[in-house]
């Protein structure tokens, strides 16, 4: 190492004078305080490019090499920084030159930092030519995959599929070796590794070696003894049998797959049914008829909450994707009464899953159907306990809308709105406010004037500061769908009343409904209504909601006509400029200064 | 309005939530058989002829590999109720009968065992579990389960025990699935299990390796993967006497398993939960070989938690656990890089950081030790200490550092004094420094941006 520092005191003492940071930046590099060694890594490409490719080669790339018993902070840093450096060593000719730092990343502990340097040399091994390739960076990957400690082999599983492609075909059966090898790892650690890359490698092998090799290895791995591994087959099962002909299939991964959904293990049905729709279309139409329909019922009908909410979120997409000469039969005979008893099911993430999904079946089964089997079921949750699932419902009313029409379910609608309205939660408040336009929307403005008016305004009163910016956001929505005449005679009456509100928050709230209202309403109400309003609020004994008034004053200023600005606002910015308050004064000078009222 | 304040919001305390019943769970693949079992009573063991008693005990143990469903209170009631008393019946019976372990016993008793234990644990309830505050889910099937470990721990512990027959049927793989179960939520389970696995670590020689081999795996699974098992304080106890029986000198695989296991453990978020039992095996190990004192420090040191007070006031623990055990030749090996954190601890602003690093002065060894080598360690610690006892925010970590710079003085008064007239010159000469750095940053950034401009596009951004 003191040879290495010595070469960059040379670099110091360069006749460059701009060489002299970089001599102190790499002394940086061997400060005691880990942030400023770190500042000194995250600027390497500086000092790449001030040594010169060269010299980065010779002198920099073995220091940095010989350092990397840092912080894994440190490491990190410097991981993800030789990734981006081919250009700063010479470009591609020399880019092997980062393999020895990287290798030495790929083999510590802290598994953040090996992934970047796997990512790295994954980014770096595209920049090899193929006898680079062969020479430098499959001779890496193999020591890796022979490494003692479990680390090494785990970085090596992420880079054989890179590698492979543009190697020999002696160098290909190596690698297949070395693959095969650590899928049978002692350590339960290297398999995972490997169960997670094996559909990766699988995609780049010829199809005869996936038929040999690729499938021994995932049936192994699929009845591992550990269900952290074969859960992780699951996932190569589905890419594997993207890969082969149909005709192969039945053979060669149902029988594995068809364990797997059956397998005790309820992470490892849990991983099936989370990636059942991307297993639908690997397998194609006549499996999913066969296999997959029997295996989707079990699964929704699962022993474990967390399985059936899985297979529970893919019900839609499960069917959307069945072939269209049977689908309404298996859906109908089939999937419809295990989804009508998880209606009911005694776990609330299960319905709230289903909840999410439901409403996409409308489209699929079509008008009467849906009034006959779905409806019951959608009135049904609509009045679970459970607000999600209300909410979930609500929030998915577009997809039953265009089937059958949203005054089909009106009639329940309203209940359920109301009780989610009020209900305790405010988060839950929050998320039927967000979607008042929507409904308004579909319901019509009769129906809104009548039913749901009441409740947008009540919301402006709320207690939770959070509902009442959402209650006035929401009333510009609804303006911006029912129009100014609509906003004129429903709401901004009731607005502008709130002004004579004893409660100063409320009469903020009329401030703050103004300033969501203005634009939407157009210049002749903003003028005519609410700036009357504004200004004899001006005079309110509370602070906070004279400087709202200078607030609202700037931000309703450009709706408004320059004579007004000038004869009218102009005015009554000046004396709330000259309050004694020191914040009303701040945001008065600064609207007179946005307005240029100056 | 009234009701306005009970439907504040949904932020109610957590230990308020919880509050409703106990939790219990059971193994999913019990669940969802519906069909009831029928098991034909059998006569009471003490009832026949000694002759008699083997081949029936046999058939008690084929009946109890029955397993029930505990979820569902009311079925098979009268079942339950019979197997339960087979079950006591027969830990009687392995405690004090003699002549009943024939070879075929084996065999059975391993299979009843592993019907009853092993199976798939439930998922957890909550997604973030704090086991600080939550109640631990407890297992449905407990009046069963209890009564199967109890059995088996007689049966390891009979003295007709024969560890050469049971190894066939107590294998590899019973190992692994009995690991498996350290990860139930159920402390009652935890604890049997921890009896059991100790009970085969001492009996089966031939298993010990893949043992340990097996432990070191579930650690590293929790520290670098999922943070999640239940177990590890339970397996870290028995580690801790397994490497109490380390023979001398220690072999590789176990300073690789000091260094590489145990050490990353104290990263884990969790660490309050199994701390203690930790420390006790890294003190056991520095018992055993001082020599190993370097790079226990430098790991806990490499590890130091930067943002984590709690956790901090732990390793503040077990540091004063290895020095009250450190050999005075390993603490000079070490002084250096360690009072430089002590130093930063006795200044944080979190005055229980503060309180315990300046409690090692109350430590007679420790202070012998600092004493020994106050030439090195007083300049490491007088800034911090000199800077505190004028501005820390605590009034008891300010009377405390007075001690502990009033002891300094007493050591070494000369060095003492030299640090204190030096105290402000330093002070400048740091803060000059910091601009220069300062200074050299800027001329890197002008720098950075003329060659950016001049070769734009290669700085890869």
């Amino acid at each position: 190492r003191t040879k290495q520092s010595l070469a960059f005191k040379m670099a110091g003492a360069d006749s460059d004078d701009s060489l002299y940071p970089i001599a102190v930046l790499i002394d940086e590099l061997r400060n005691e305080d880990v942030q400023l060694r770190l500042n000194s890594i995250k600027k390497l490409s500086t000092i790449a490019l001030a040594l010169g490719v060269e010299r980065t080669r010779t002198e920099l790339l073995p220091f940095l090499t010989d350092t990397i018993y840092d912080e894994d902070e440190v490491l990190l840093a410097l991981a993800e920084q030789l990734g981006n450096f081919t250009m700063l060593v010479g470009g591609p000719e020399y880019v092997h030159c980062l393999l020895p730092p990287l290798e030495s990343l790929a083999t510590v502990e802290e598994t953040v930092v090996r992934d970047k340097a796997v990512e790295s040399l994954r980014k770096i091994s595209h920049e090899h030519s193929p006898v680079d390739l062969e020479v430098h960076f499959e001779p890496l990957v193999k020591r890796l995959a022979s490494g003692d400690w479990f680390t090494s082999r785990t970085s090596a599983c992420g880079l054989f599929s890179v590698c492979y492609p543009r190697v020999s075909s002696t160098v290909k059966a190596e690698i297949r070796q070395h693959f095969r090898t650590l899928c049978s790892d002692d350590t339960p650690m290297v398999r995972r590794a490997a169960a997670s890359k094996l559909g990766e490698f699988a995609k780049v092998l010829e199809l005869e070696y996936v038929k040999s090799d690729i499938i021994s290895l995932f049936t192994a791995l699929a009845s591992d003894e550990q269900d952290s591994v074969r859960l992780l087959a699951v996932e190569a099962g589905v890419s594997i049998a993207t890969l082969l002909p149909q005709e192969d299939l039945e053979a060669l991964v149902m029988p594995t797959l068809r364990q797997a959904a059956e397998d005790k293990s309820w992470r490892v049905r849990y991983m099936v049914a989370d990636k059942f729709s991307d297993l639908q279309k690997a397998v194609g139409p006549e499996i999913t008829k066969n296999d997959l329909v029997p295996a989707f019922q079990n699964l929704l009908k699962d022993c474990e909450a967390e399985v059936r909410a899985a297979a529970a979120n893919k019900v839609k997409e499960f069917c959307e994707n069945l072939p269209e000469d049977s689908r309404e039969t298996i859906i109908m005979t089939h999937i419809l009464p295990c989804v009508k008893e998880l209606v009911s099911d005694t776990n609330q993430h299960v319905k709230s899953a289903l909840a999410s999904v439901i409403m996409g079946l409308s489209t699929i089964l079509g008008k009467d159907n849906t009034i006959e089997h779905l409806l019951p079921l959608f009135l049904a949750q609509l009045k679970d306990e459970c607000p999600e699932v209300r909410l979930n419902i609500i929030s998915n009313l577009d997809c039953v809308n265009e089937v059958i029409g949203i005054r089909q379910l009106s009639q329940s609608l309203l209940p359920a709105i109301v009780e989610l309205a009020e209900d305790a939660k405010w988060r839950v408040r929050l998320a039927i406010i967000e979607y008042m336009p929507l409904l308004a929307g579909q319901l019509g403005v009769e129906f809104f004037d009548e039913k749901l008016n009441s409740l947008c305004m009540a919301w402006l009163v709320d207690h939770v500061y959070a509902i009442r910016e959402a209650a006035t956001c929401n009333l510009m929505k609804l303006v911006e769908k029912f129009g100014a005449e609509w906003a004129q005679n429903t709401i901004v009456p009731k607005v502008l009343g709130m002004a004579n509100d004893p409660n100063y928050l409320h009469r903020m709230t009329t401030l703050f409904c103004i300033n969501a209202l203005s634009e939407v309403c157009g210049q002749e109400i903003t003028t005519k209504h609410m700036l009357p309003v504004v200004f004899k609020m001006s005079n309110d004994q509370v602070a906070n909601v004279r400087f709202n008034v200078a607030k609202s004053l700037q931000k309703i200023g450009p709706v408004l006509d320059s004579n007004c600005l000038q004869t009218e606002v102009k005015p009554v910015l000046e004396k709330l400029a000259s309050d004694q308050d020191i914040d009303v004064k701040y945001f008065a000078q600064e609207a007179i200064s946005v307005l240029s009222l100056a | 309005m009234s009701n306005i304040m009970d439907k504040v919001d949904g932020f109610s305390r957590k230990s308020v939530r919880k509050a409703k019943q106990k939790r219990s769970q059971s193994s999913s693949q019990f669940r969802s058989q519906g069909k009831p079992i029928e098991l034909t009573p059998l006569p009471l063991l003490k009832d026949v002829s000694a002759q008699e008693q083997p081949e029936l005990f046999l058939k008690k143990l084929q009946q109890c590999c029955a397993v029930f469903d505990f979820m569902d209170t009311l079925s098979d009631l009268k079942m339950k109720e019979y197997k339960r008393s087979t079950l006591n019946e027969l830990v009687d019976y392995v405690t004090v009968s003699r002549g009943y372990l024939t070879e075929q016993a084996y065999p059975e008793v391993v299979k009843m065992v592993s019907y009853n234990i092993f199976r798939t644990l439930p998922p957890s309830d909550s997604n973030e579990f704090d086991p600080e505050e939550d109640e631990p889910t407890l297992e449905a099937s407990w009046p069963h389960l209890q009564l199967v470990y109890e059995f088996f721990i007689r049966f390891l512990e009979s003295q007709e025990f024969q560890p050469s027959i049971a190894k066939k049927y107590i294998d590899q793989k019973f190992v692994l699935q009995l690991l498996e179960l350290f990860d139930s939520e159920d402390p009652r389970e935890r604890d049997y299990l921890k009896t059991v696995l100790h009970r085969i670590y001492g009996k089966f020689l031939g298993l010990r390796a893949f043992i340990r081999k097996q432990i070191n795996n579930i650690f590293l699974r929790f520290v670098y993967e999922t943070e999640h098992f239940n177990g590890v304080a339970e397996l870290l106890e028995i580690l801790g006497s397994i490497i109490n029986g380390f023979a001398l000198p220690l072999k590789a695989e176990h300073k690789q398993f000091l260094v590489k296991v145990l050490i990353p453990l104290h990263t884990v978020r969790s660490l309050s939960l199994f701390h203690a039992q930790l420390a006790y095996c890294i003190v056991q190990f520095l018992e055993k070989d001082p020599a190993l004192t370097e790079p226990v420090i430098g790991g806990l040191l490499k590890f130091w938690p930067k943002t984590c007070s709690q956790k901090e006031v732990m390793f503040l623990g077990e540091l004063e656990e290895i020095l009250d055990v450190i050999e005075p030749t390993q603490f000079v090996k070490i002084q250096d890089p360690l009072f430089k954190q002590i130093s930063k601890c006795v200044s944080s602003p979190h005055f229980q950081v503060a309180e315990r690093a300046l409690y090692y002065w109350n430590n007679e060894y420790i202070m012998s030790l600092i004493e020994e080598n106050s030439n090195v360690i007083l300049p490491i610690m007088f800034t911090s200490l000199y800077r505190i006892s004028k501005e820390h925010w605590n009034p008891a970590i300010v009377a405390l550092v007075y001690n502990v710079l009033k002891a300094f003085m007493e050591m070494n008064s000369t060095l003492f004094d030299e640090l204190t007239s030096t105290y402000k010159s330093d002070r400048q000469r740091e803060k000059k420094k910091e601009k220069e750095r300062e200074e050299l940053w800027k001329r890197l950034e002008d720098l950075e941006l003329k060659r950016s401009l001049q070769s734009d596009g290669i700085i890869p951004t």
